[in-house]
């Protein structure tokens, strides 16, 4: 609840704050209290991916973009009231959604009866690896990590293409 | 930041144990936290650590980007071997159990070099990006 509470703060400053830079820290922020979130639910594969991705990657490469620009936020030229409604209107149906599901570590949740007892029971008889999260990961969801890889190439080659034209355009 | 002494002397003593903790949670993934993609996050830290304490040319010398391009590339088609490799081992694509002569030490052998292709990919992607996004404001700056 501490750690919630912290984490609206922070996207409450986020808004408010106009100065980028101090934006880019409190996104960081934001990252180590979503990665202690997720320790405190036990899901640590994804604690360290979201510290390691969410604090440390997306804020050095933030900073370079801050690098690249001015680091005030530009004033909006009208009122965005229509946004506002759309998302206060978005987010309740949202609210309104979570009613649907089931209570938090329900056991009988569909998600828990459906192939997860399978996974932990049989995975290490089946691939050898304790850690069920890899095990999921690499094996039984291969092509789903092939397809995440996939993606991640995909984007840096495209990063790559963009960014190095525009270098041989200076050049000519 | 460049003459920084605290920085220059830390930034030595930190990156070999980054490096090291980023192989422990690469092999060690099977057992605790971890994996191929953490890895390589890790690896492509320690580098961008290097790079700015050091600046990016010391950065490009440790990493050149031809072999940060060849790692993007690398990892991919290793993770796509594995799967044709189970194809000519006589199973289906990404099948591990034929990798070997029992099926569990093929599933270990299979998530073993997945993992090595995912860390490979994730760790040149997130160098090369930031490579580019340091480099580019040098040419902004020339310009």
């Amino acid at each position: 609840m501490t750690l919630l509470t912290m984490m609206a703060l922070i996207t409450v400053a986020i808004v408010v704050q106009r100065n980028l830079f101090a934006v880019v820290v409190f996104g960081s922020i934001y990252s180590f209290l979503m990665a202690t979130a997720l320790v405190a639910l036990d899901a640590v594969d994804v604690a360290m991916t979201e510290a390691s991705v969410g604090a440390g990657m997306s804020t050095v490469l933030l900073l370079g973009a801050l690098h690249l620009t001015r680091g005030d936020e530009v004033k909006p030229l009208r009122r965005p009231l229509l946004p506002l409604f759309v998302s206060i209107v978005i987010g309740a149906a949202l609210v309104y959604g979570t009613f649907g599901l089931p209570a938090f570590s329900d056991p009988q949740a569909a998600i828990h009866t459906h192939v997860a007892p399978r996974y932990l029971l049989d995975s290490l008889r089946e691939t050898g690896v304790p850690n069920v999260v890899t095990s999921v990961l690499a094996s039984y969801r291969g092509y789903d990590t092939l397809g995440e890889t996939t993606v991640v190439f995909t984007a840096g080659a495209g990063v790559i293409a963009l960014l190095r034209r525009r270098r041989s355009e200076k050049k000519k | 930041m460049m003459r920084d002494l605290v920085l220059r002397v830390l930034g030595k003593l930190l990156i070999p144990f980054v490096l090291l903790f980023a192989l422990y949670v690469q092999f060690h993934g099977d057992f605790g936290p971890g994996g191929g993609f953490q890895a390589g996050v890790i690896t492509a830290a320690a580098v961008i650590f290097y790079a700015i304490i050091f600046g990016l040319p010391a950065a490009r010398r440790f990493a050149p980007d031809r072999i940060v391009e060849s790692m993007i590339a690398a990892g991919v088609l290793i993770f796509g071997g594995v799967g044709v490799f189970g194809i000519l081992m006589g199973g289906n694509y990404l099948d591990y159990f034929v990798l070997a002569h029992d099926t569990v030490h093929g599933q270990e052998r299979g998530i073993f070099w997945v993992e090595v292709g995912v860390a490979l990919t994730v760790s040149g992607v997130m160098t090369k990006v930031f490579y580019q996004f340091a480099e580019r404001r040098r040419v902004v700056d020339e310009a």
